[in-house]
Parts: structure tokens; C-alpha cells; sequence
């Protein structure tokens, strides 16, 4: 255990800044905002220097007892995966924070709602015990429901209701699953569950309590995983939701909480169910699989630049699951594969989050050019009058196709290694989604960007600004370092993967 | 001087830094742009010679530096260098053709207000065609092929305010990205299989001996061997990016781009990609050569792609109007033969017509492009005419790269680089197709190259730009010149009884012939070509065109013939209407399904939720709600959120969460405190 509780820091810093704003009405908004915003990254990068990328195991580690008679604690701690995924939260937040707020008269509320989602992110990513990490998972749908209801487009209610709802029903069966796991071990910490899976117990507890109860809570938790990730097809709410929320919201949604889904079969559905994932897994390979086509093909239909967004982080995300769902299946003398692959899903979703971040600001550039439009059909001809523009999306949009020497193509080179190696069909079939997603984003970048200038571009329309530079310029770099040098976060999540395929229960 | 393997990354990386610099310097800028650019090409021009003439030392050596990239797990990524006669050669020929075309492109874009940019996008092109050149290894191969992908999309969609060059641009990248995916899964099968990244790994490489017959002995379902599937997952990727049917469609759109673009892409920078991987990785192409066993070989599929390319490039030529058009269809056929020698067995007849024809078809389209500079921009053969005697140093360069790609005997390198193809097709004893297909290809290659020349150059000015052309610039003519001198004299490194490039790029002995061995073979050539320059006179020379709008003689005498050439035998259109069509049609079920069927399906199981919420809600608070006053807080507490969390009831869901979140904010800060 550390002096310092750098973690219990990295979450309350942010809702701590939320409270300062509420107290104090006349607080200079944006730059408190901000400043507890980009806290993330400073400790996230102090924990990543104080990180040993050696050992396995969680570090910065705090444990109090928390409800005793419950047997519920206060744990916190720090593998590769919540690393990566805090650093990524750093880096995306002021991000979001700074597309939220932009150009907004009264930022207070938004500022504050924002941060508080940011803690609750950062929760998720940090809590060892399901009943913090719960608390943190649900809590972030309040501040993300009235961001989205309250400064969203005009069917922002209706989507905002919609996200909250399906995402609600799917924390169900998290609880639920949970609620058969403290029934029949007496803990909800994942450190105590994954050591009794780890001996071989908990299958046998589970069935103790019922016979259906292991299928349940498998399949409780896969749902609601399922609906946040999202995995085809739960993922219907996901086009509305990320058409109306505000741009910094749907960009926080998509970098970010679409990883909490990612991060949660990780750390409850691959270390607590091996077993089950590996009987469905060629169930959820084809689903993930669909996600991945499916989803690239209905982004080629779409005309509105963020549902085509959508539906482009439904196909990215698939992807890390199609890793997730093969390596689950993996079997003896195909380690390297396995590695592969679930290195590859964990690089995919770091990258996938840089990616996206910036094609949304993008998309925010855009409709605010155009009145709040984002129809392709508004546009046309933006390269012309907007170089700047056009040169930073073009890196983040041939990043999201897969281009190597970008930080996308990392992620997918190894998915494909890693599947090729376990289903080879599968692999086969997930071109095709390369294909479509090369095919609609250049389509979507001929009709907006070239040809001679229409629409919006024909009247005034001014190139970037300083401040949407500023916001943009720090995420195209790191784009093209992080496809150049992968090795810079690799090493943090190379024990984890290395353990994961040695414990994996080979036939 | 020599340069030594673990510099060779110096090579791509100078042009790369005439890049950066290139996009980075201010948007106007036009001096500094250029000169980083012939400084970086100039650079690597004299990196390359050194590096060449260290291959040179002892052709036979192989000299490798390796690296690592990244590890993923307990396996790290290595990546490397490699250099041998074959990527020395490649290397001048590139940087070489690249500095050519750059000095013609200062002349040719004078009046682009982007001509900056336009060096920038011309640096990484080359870059990423010799750091592809250079590597020691198949994914630090791809991932350079791709960035030789990202630059030609920048370059034909240099003028993107032109939707036809938007549209060529996008075509070029999305149809050769169909090959690449081939590539990938061709790639991560071999790393899969030989567990290595790189080409020659002391034993361990993808292309040691060891590994290959380790690969051509694993046998797959159906007597297969995995060395066989690879090759031909590679040969896909090579196909998408060297222009092989039925991949070759986006080859003559990319003509949208600039002239000079057109030049690099036909010549050195892009289409030779294709055939120098399969040059590369010939030893696994061929792995599966000796065995009887095997249903397929590799190489067989090559040879029939290749000759099927080599004679549907030609065909097409025949009928093209576009100046550039009728070049582009000669590349993809001239890329058909150093595919289909690269089937039969001969990758280094291969490369040895990938330079010849890299010089003279660099010659051909930035002879085109004086043409169209002179004649402001006119590039229908049409409208064109007269022009030899106006256009004297771009007419004799013209027509010695035309000697050159017909195959003129003797004299001409292309003559000397197809015969070797031919004779090595010949003597493939699988099926002499491929041979049939490569001489009546000779033949219609000097047809069309007849038919452009007369349309061209001779007869009256039948157009606006073409009669008031003048000779181009200095700087457009002294690139031609050097070119051609090339254009002539290249062939005679390679003669049958003299075969000094032969014998570098295998790096062991090669058959020395006389020339009495292949002379029936000549001569049988020499009568094809004659043939078909005389078909070319007989149908354009005769009676020269005076009127822009009069019928193409071969239209009067085959119009079906023709109308379907013209029409490029509707190829385009063939695609479009069943892969075109078949992916809309599953965008458009899979938009479909995605709002009506998982949409509809979700939206339903939501309203049923909800509607048992509020059923649920008007049971609790009605009937139960009394009931439950009375009993103690924790229960009510606990109880009721576990059975709202199955209901679905938002409200008083999100309340209870609320709750628990304050409770945490207080234990929190308690536990702070103490």
C-alpha cells in the first residue's frame, strides 16, 4: 500500500471540482473546470511513472474495510488495462470538456455535470469492489442524461431517455449477476472473486446456490455489459444518442464510456466466467463479428456525420470484441495468437478512444459552420476553404480506417493476428468491415471535403480557430507517435495479456 | 563508398524529412518546398548508388539489420533492413525516375498555386515506395504499401476540387485496399505460421530455407500447402497494387491526377510494388514447386492472371481516345508480362522489364504531359495532330520510348526485357497460353502504339491547342532526354550472351546464351511487331484523320469491335452492377435491419419494461407501499432496489443510486479525515 492515495485522488479531484462549482457561484468557471479536468492526466501520468511494468497484479493499491457487516470495501488499484484506460480518460476529458463547453454562455452547470461524469469514469476504472465500481458505473448516467437532455439537439430528450432506459435495464443484470455472486460467496470484491476462480471454486459455489443461478448471472452481467460496450445487437441506442447529444458528450460517450463496456468484460466476464465465455463463444464471436460488418455497412447508408460516426464506433469496438470473444476460445499451442488478440482489443479500444475524440471535434467544427447541420449534403468542398480543418481530420479519419503508420492500424494488426490465428473465418469475414469502413469514410470525406466548395463551404466559413487547434493538434500527434512507437504503452499491458493466455483454461 | 545495412533506413528517410518539411512549411510557399524536395531526392539518389554498389560488392550476400518494434504479450515485433542487388537496383531506379520527374513537375505545375504541397505529397510517395523497398520484412513491407497507397490517393485527388479526381482518387485507394486485405490476411498467416516478421532471420525468416520447407510440407484440408494459400493471399495484394485484372479498374482513372503523378505511378513509385513483392518473396511463391502432391501451385496462378492482364491491357489500349488512357492500358499490360514472367518462373526477367519499362513509360506519359502542357490542356488524340514538327524534342523522345515499349529489335531496352520474358514463357512447360497470350500482346501493343503516334504527331492539327502548340520548357525537355537515352540503352545490361543485371539480381550464376539460341524467338517477334506497326499504318497512316468528329477507322470497319473496346468491355459497369450493387444492397439491409428489426426488437422489449414498471409501480405504491411504512429503513432501502433494478423504474432507480452516491461522498470523506 502506498502513502499516498493517488487514486482515491485521480477520482475525487474531479468531483471535488464539480462541488467548488456548486458552492461557489462566482468561480471562474472555465478555468477551474479545466484545471480539475486535466488533473486526470497529471496523476494518470504519475501513476504510469510510478508504475513497475513488470509485475503483475494491481498496484497503487487502497483497501478499507468499507461495510463490514456486508463484507464490502473500499478497494482501489491499478493494472495495465485501468492505466491505459485512465490515461486515455486524461487525455480524452479536457477534450470533451473543452468541446462541451465551447460557446457556451452560462458553462457552470455543464462544466459541473461534466466532471462528474469524468469521476465516475474514472471510477469504473479504478474500483476493485462491484459495489463502488457499481456506484460509479450507474452514477455516470445522471450527469451524461441531462448533458444529453439539456444541451443536445432537438430530439435530445428522447435519445437522452432511451440511453438511460436500455442502459438501466442492462445494469440489471449486472446487479442481478452480482446479487447471485454475494449470495454465493459472501464477497463482491473482484480480487476475492477472481482468486476463487483462479482455485477452481466458484463454479461449484454458484451451482451451490442454484441450478440455474451460474448460467444467470453469466448471462446477467454479459447483458449488461453488452448494452454499454456495445455489442451487436444491443447497440440501438447508440446512433440517436450520439447524433443529439451535445458533440463533447457523444465524444466522451463514445472514447470513453463505450470502454467501460470493454473494460467490464475484461475484468468480470473473462476472469470470473472463462467457462462460459468459451461455450458461447462462437455465438458472441458472430455477434461481435456483426457489430463489426454490420456496423460498417450501415454507416455507409448514413448521411448525418455523427450517426456515421456511430456506427463507425460500433464497428470499432466490435472489433476489440471480436479479439475478446476468439482469445476466450483460444486453444492449446495458439498462446502467441491469444496474446495477440487481447493485446490487440486493449491497444484497439486506447486508440479507437484517440480516434474518435478527434473525428467528433471534427464533426463539432462542422455543424458549428453550418448552423448545427450535420447533413453530408450541407457541405462540400471544405478542404478548399478550411485546410487546417481538413489536414487534422484526414489524420484522424485514416487513423480510424486502419492506415499504418497511425496508431489504428497497431490495434488492428494485432486483432487480426490474433484472430486469424484462432478463427480463422472470423478474420476472413472481419476484412470485409475494413473494407466498408475505408469505403464510407472516404465517402463521407469526398462528399464533405472535396469537390468545389458547397453549401456551408460557399458561404463564410472560417478555418479552425486557435482554440479548436489547440484541442486538436495534441491528439493528431499523439495519432502518429503511438502508430510509430506502439511500444510506448505496450509494455504496460504485456503481463497482463501474458497472464491472461497462461491461465486461460486451454483444451 | 558503401553503404551499410544498418544506414539503409537513411534511404526512405530523407525524402520522408522533404516531406515533413514539404506539408509543414507555409500553405504559399513554393521555393523552399521544391528545393527540400530535389534535395531530399538528390540525397537519396546518391544513398542509393552507394547502397548499390555495396550490394554489388558480392551479389550473393544478403546484408540484414534488424530491430525491434513493439511487444505485444511475451513476443516482440522485429522489423529490419535489408539489402541485396535487387533492392539496390530498385532504390536508383526509383530515386532516379522520382528526381526526373520531380524537375519536370517544377515546369509543369509552375502555375499551381499548391505546387508546394504537391512536392510534399511527391516525398512521401517515394519515401514509402523505398522504405518498402528496403525492409527486411513483410509487415514493415505492408506498412510502407499502404503509405505508397495514402500518397498516390493525395496525389490523383491533387486537384480534389474536381469531383472526377475525387472520385478516381477514391477509387484507386478503396480498389487496391480490396487487394490489401488479401495482403493482411496473407501476412498474419505467415507470422502465424513462422512465427517471425522478418524475411531472412538466420534460419527463422519467412524466406530462409528452413522456414519454406517447413511451410510448403504443411499440408491444408483439400492437399493444399500453406506456402501455396500465402503466396497467393500475397499475389492478391500484388494484383490490387500492379493493376492485374479484374483489379486493374482504378489504374486508368488515376489518370485524374497531375501528369507527372501519372508518370511516377506508371513507372516507379506504385505499380511496381506489386511485382517487386513478388519478386521478394518469390522463394515462397515457388516453395511449392517441387511438390507433385499439390493441387495448385503458386506460381501457376500468377502466370494465368498475368496473362490474362497482359493481353485484356493491350486489347483495351487498342480503342482509348484519351492520350493518357491508351498509356495506362500499356501499363496494366505491360504489368500483365512481368507478372506472368514472374509465373513461369523467371522473376528476374521480371524485374529487368520492370526497369526497362519504368524508364520508357516515365518517358511515354511525361512526353504525354509536354503534349498536354503544350497544348493547354487538350488530351483527347482527337483534337491533337501535327504536332512533330512543332514539338520536335518531344516527338523524338516519343517515339524512342514507343520503339522501346513495342519492342523495336536490338536497339530498344524493351525489346531486350521482353524477349527474356517471352523466352523464359516459352519454356514453361505447365501450358504455352501464357506464351500464345505474350505474342499476340506484342502485337497489339505495336498497333495501338502505332495508332497513338500517327493520331498524335502526324496529319494536320485538328484542335484549337494542338495548332498553336509550342515545344515545352527546358525543364520538361531535359527530363525526356535523359529518359530516353535510358530508354535505348538500358537493355543492353541484360543480353542473353551478356547478362549483367541477370546475374547481380540472382546473385549466382545465370545461362549465359548466345544470341543464336533465342534468335527464332527474335525473329517470330520482330515479324509481330512489324505486323502490327503495319496494321497501325494500314487503319491511322493511310489516310490521316482531318476532323475531330470523323469515326475512328477501326469503328467503321468492327463497330461492335469497337463500341465494346470502347467501352471497356464494360468491366466497370460489370462491377458496378453485381460487387457495386451487392455491397449497397447489404448497407442498405443492414441500415434496414438496424432500425426496424434490432431497433424495433429493443424499442419493444423497452416498452414492455416499462409498461411492467408502471404496472409494478401501481401494485408497490397502491397496494404495498402501506404495508412497507411500518418496517425498518434498511429493508425498505435494500429491498426495494433490488426489485426496482428489475423493473426498470428510472425514477426512483436513479434516486437511490443518488443516494448511495451522496452516502459514498460522506464515508469518503470520512475516511479521508480519520
Amino acid at each position: 500500500m502506498n502513502e499516498l492515495p493517488l487514486l482515491s485522488l485521480l477520482v475525487a479531484l474531479p468531483w471535488f471540482g464539480a462541488l467548488l462549482l456548486w458552492l461557489w457561484p462566482k468561480a471562474p468557471v472555465r478555468g477551474l473546470a479545466f484545471i480539475f479536468c486535466a488533473s486526470t492526466l497529471v496523476l494518470g501520468v504519475i501513476a504510469a511513472a510510478g508504475f513497475d511494468p513488470t509485475r503483475t497484479g494491481y498496484q497503487w493499491t487502497e483497501r478499507h474495510a468499507w461495510i463490514p457487516s456486508l463484507r464490502i470495501d473500499y478497494h482501489l488499484g491499478l493494472d495495465g488495462m485501468s492505466l491505459l484506460l485512465v490515461l486515455l480518460t486524461g487525455v480524452v476529458s479536457p477534450v470533451a470538456l473543452a468541446t462541451v463547453l465551447r460557446r457556451l454562455e452560462s458553462p457552470r452547470l455543464a462544466a459541473l455535470l461534466f466532471l462528474l461524469l469524468q469521476g465516475a469514469a474514472l471510477g469504473v476504472f479504478v474500483a476493485l469492489d462491484f459495489f463502488p465500481w457499481f456506484i460509479c458505473w450507474e452514477f455516470s448516467l445522471v450527469p451524461a442524461f441531462f448533458l444529453i437532455k439539456g444541451w443536445g439537439g432537438a430530439g435530445a430528450g428522447r435519445a437522452a431517455y432511451t440511453f438511460v432506459v436500455t442502459t438501466l435495464a442492462g445494469s440489471a443484470g449486472l446487479l442481478l449477476a452480482f446479487a447471485a455472486l454475494y449470495a454465493a460467496t459472501g464477497t463482491m470484491n473482484f480480487v476475492d472473486l477472481a482468486q476463487l476462480q483462479a482455485e477452481g471454486r466458484l463454479p461449484g459455489l454458484l451451482t451451490a446456490v442454484g441450478a440455474g443461478v451460474p448460467t444467470l448471472a453469466f448471462v446477467g452481467a454479459l447483458v449488461g455489459l453488452a448494452v454499454k460496450a456495445p455489442l451487436f445487437p444491443l447497440h440501438t441506442w447508440m446512433p440517436a444518442t450520439y447524433a443529439e447529444a451535445p458533440p463533447g458528450v457523444a465524444l466522451f460517450l463514445t472514447a470513453v464510456m463505450s470502454k467501460m463496456g470493454v473494460y467490464g468484460f475484461f475484468r468480470i466476464l473473462w476472469v470470473l466466467f472463462p467457462a462460459d465465455l468459451r461455450v458461447h463463444a462462437d455465438l458472441l464471436l458472430l455477434l461481435a463479428l456483426g457489430g463489426a460488418v454490420l456496423g460498417a455497412m450501415a454507416a455507409l447508408r448514413q448521411t448525418d456525420v455523427r450517426r456515421m460516426l456511430a456506427y463507425s464506433s460500433l464497428n470499432h469496438v466490435s472489433y476489440c470484441l471480436v479479439a475478446l470473444f476468439a482469445a476466450a476460445a483460444g486453444v492449446k499451442g495458439h498462446e502467441v495468437a491469444v496474446e495477440a488478440a487481447l493485446s490487440g482489443a486493449l491497444v484497439q479500444a486506447f486508440n479507437h478512444g484517440l480516434s474518435a475524440s478527434a473525428l467528433f471535434v471534427c464533426a463539432a467544427a462542422l455543424e458549428s459552420r453550418a448552423g448545427g447541420s450535420r447533413e453530408f449534403a450541407r457541405f462540400g468542398g471544405v478542404r478548399a476553404v478550411a485546410p487546417v480543418l481538413a489536414g487534422m481530420s484526414g489524420v484522424a479519419l485514416f487513423s480510424s480506417l486502419g492506415l499504418p503508420g497511425l496508431n489504428g492500424f497497431v490495434g488492428e494488426f494485432l486483432i487480426f493476428r490474433g484472430v486469424f490465428g484462432l478463427a480463422p473465418w472470423a478474420a476472413v469475414v472481419g476484412t470485409v468491415g475494413l473494407l466498408a469502413t475505408a469505403l464510407f469514410l472516404l465517402t463521407f470525406w469526398q462528399r464533405v471535403f472535396h469537390g468545389p466548395p458547397a453549401g456551408a463551404a460557399a458561404g463564410p466559413f472560417p478555418d479552425l480557430d486557435r482554440g479548436e487547434i489547440a484541442v486538436l493538434l495534441p491528439l493528431c500527434v499523439l495519432m502518429i507517435v503511438l502508430g510509430v512507437a506502439p511500444g510506448l504503452i505496450t509494455p504496460w499491458i504485456n503481463p497482463l495479456v501474458t497472464g491472461w493466455a497462461a491461465t486461460l483454461p486451454m483444451p | 563508398m558503401t553503404l551499410s545495412a544498418s544506414l539503409l533506413w537513411l534511404i526512405p528517410a530523407t525524402p520522408l524529412a522533404a516531406s515533413v518539411f514539404g506539408l509543414f512549411a507555409p500553405r504559399t510557399a513554393r521555393t523552399l518546398p521544391i528545393a527540400g524536395a530535389l534535395l531530399g531526392l538528390v540525397a537519396a539518389l546518391g544513398l542509393s548508388v552507394a547502397a548499390l554498389a555495396g550490394a554489388l560488392v558480392d551479389p550473393a550476400v544478403r546484408a540484414t539489420s534488424d530491430f525491434a518494434w513493439f511487444t505485444f504479450g511475451a513476443q516482440t515485433l522485429r522489423l529490419g533492413w535489408l539489402l541485396d542487388p535487387l533492392a539496390g537496383f530498385m532504390c536508383v531506379l526509383v530515386t532516379l525516375i522520382g528526381l526526373l520527374v520531380a524537375l519536370f513537375s517544377t515546369a509543369y505545375l509552375r502555375h499551381d498555386p499548391r505546387i508546394g504541397r504537391f512536392f510534399g505529397f511527391l516525398s512521401l510517395f517515394v519515401a514509402a515506395m523505398l522504405g518498402l523497398l528496403v525492409t527486411n520484412s513483410l509487415l514493415l513491407l505492408f506498412i510502407c504499401w499502404e503509405l505508397v497507397g495514402l500518397a498516390s490517393y493525395l496525389l490523383i485527388g491533387f486537384w480534389y476540387e474536381r469531383p472526377a479526381a475525387a472520385a478516381a482518387a477514391k477509387k484507386a485507394f478503396i480498389t487496391t485496399r480490396i487487394g490489401d486485405l488479401g495482403f493482411l490476411i496473407g501476412l498474419v498467416w505467415l507470422h502465424q505460421a513462422t512465427g517471425s516478421a522478418l524475411f531472412h532471420d538466420g534460419g527463422a525468416g519467412a524466406l530462409d530455407a528452413p522456414t519454406l520447407a517447413r511451410l510448403s510440407s504443411t499440408l491444408l484440408p483439400g492437399g493444399w500447402a500453406v506456402s501455396t494459400a500465402i503466396g497467393l493471399l500475397l499475389f492478391v495484394g500484388a494484383a490490387g497494387k500492379s493493376g492485374q485484372f479484374p483489379l486493374h479498374v482504378w489504374l486508368p482513372d488515376a489518370m485524374e491526377g497531375p501528369t507527372p503523378v501519372s508518370a511516377l505511378i506508371h513507372a516507379a513509385t506504385m505499380v511496381a510494388a506489386g511485382v517487386f513483392l513478388m519478386a521478394r518473396v518469390f522463394p515462397l511463391m515457388a516453395a511449392d514447386q517441387g511438390l507433385a502432391t499439390v493441387p495448385f501451385h503458386a506460381l501457376t496462378g500468377v502466370a494465368v492472371i498475368g496473362a490474362v492482364t497482359a493481353l485484356l491491357g493491350a486489347v483495351l489500349a487498342v480503342a482509348q481516345n484519351d492520350i493518357k488512357r491508351v498509356l495506362a492500358y500499356s501499363t496494366v499490360s505491360q504489368l500483365g508480362y512481368m507478372m506472368l514472367a514472374i509465373g513461369v518462373g523467371s522473376w528476374v526477367a521480371a524485374v529487368f522489364h520492370l526497369i526497362t519499362h519504368a524508364f520508357f513509360k516515365a518517358l511515354l506519359f511525361l512526353g504525354a504531359g509536354s503534349v498536354i502542357d503544350a497544348t493547354h490542356h487538350e488530351q483527347d488524340l482527337r483534337r491533337l495532330g501535327g504536332l512533330a514538327g512543332r514539338m520536335r524534342v518531344t516527338f523524338a523522345t516519343f517515339a524512342l520510348g514507343t520503339g522501346a515499349l513495342m519492342g523495336l529489335p536490338f536497339v530498344f531496352s524493351g525489346f531486350w526485357s521482353k524477349e527474356a520474358i517471352l523466352h523464359a514463357a516459352e519454356g514453361w512447360t505447365v501450358s504455352h497460353l501464357p506464351f500464345a497470350a505474350g505474342l499476340v500482346g506484342v502485337v497489339l501493343t505495336a498497333f495501338y502504339m502505332t495508332r497513338l503516334v500517327l493520331e498524335v504527331f502526324f496529319g494536320k492539327a485538328r484542335g484549337e491547342g494542338a495548332a498553336h502548340a509550342e515545344e515545352s520548357p527546358g525543364l520538361m525537355r531535359g527530363p525526356l532526354v535523359v529518359l530516353a537515352v535510358a530508354a535505348v540503352g538500358l537493355g543492353w545490361l541484360g543480353l542473353p550472351n551478356w547478362p549483367w543485371l541477370q546475374t547481380r539480381l540472382q546473385g549466382g550464376d545465370w545461362p549465359v546464351h548466345g544470341l543464336g539460341e533465342g534468335f527464332g524467338l527474335m525473329v517470330v517477334s520482330t515479324a509481330l511487331v512489324l505486323l502490327g506497326i503495319g496494321a497501325g499504318w494500314w487503319w491511322y497512316g493511310r489516310v490521316k484523320r482531318t476532323d475531330a468528329r470523323a469515326l475512328d477507322p477501326l469503328a467503321r470497319s468492327w463497330p461492335a469491335v469497337h463500341a465494346a473496346l470502347a467501352g471497356r468491355l464494360w468491366l466497370d459497369e460489370l462491377y458496378a452492377a453485381t460487387v457495386g450493387r451487392a455491397f449497397a444492397m447489404l448497407a442498405r439491409v443492414a441500415a434496414f435491419f438496424d432500425r426496424w428489426v434490432w431497433g424495433g426488437a429493443v424499442e419493444a422489449a423497452g416498452r414492455t419494461a416499462e409498461t411492467v414498471g408502471q404496472v409494478n409501480r401501481a401494485v408497490d405504491e397502491d397496494g404495498l407501499n402501506a404495508g412497507f411504512d411500518n418496517t425498518s429503513e434498511h429493508l425498505r432501502g435494500s429491498g426495494r432496489r433490488y426489485a426496482k433494478a428489475q423493473t426498470g423504474d428510472a425514477q426512483s432507480y436513479l434516486r437511490v443510486v443518488a443516494i448511495g452516491l451522496a452516502v459514498v461522498g460522506v464515508l469518503l470523506l470520512w475516511g479521508g479525515v480519520r
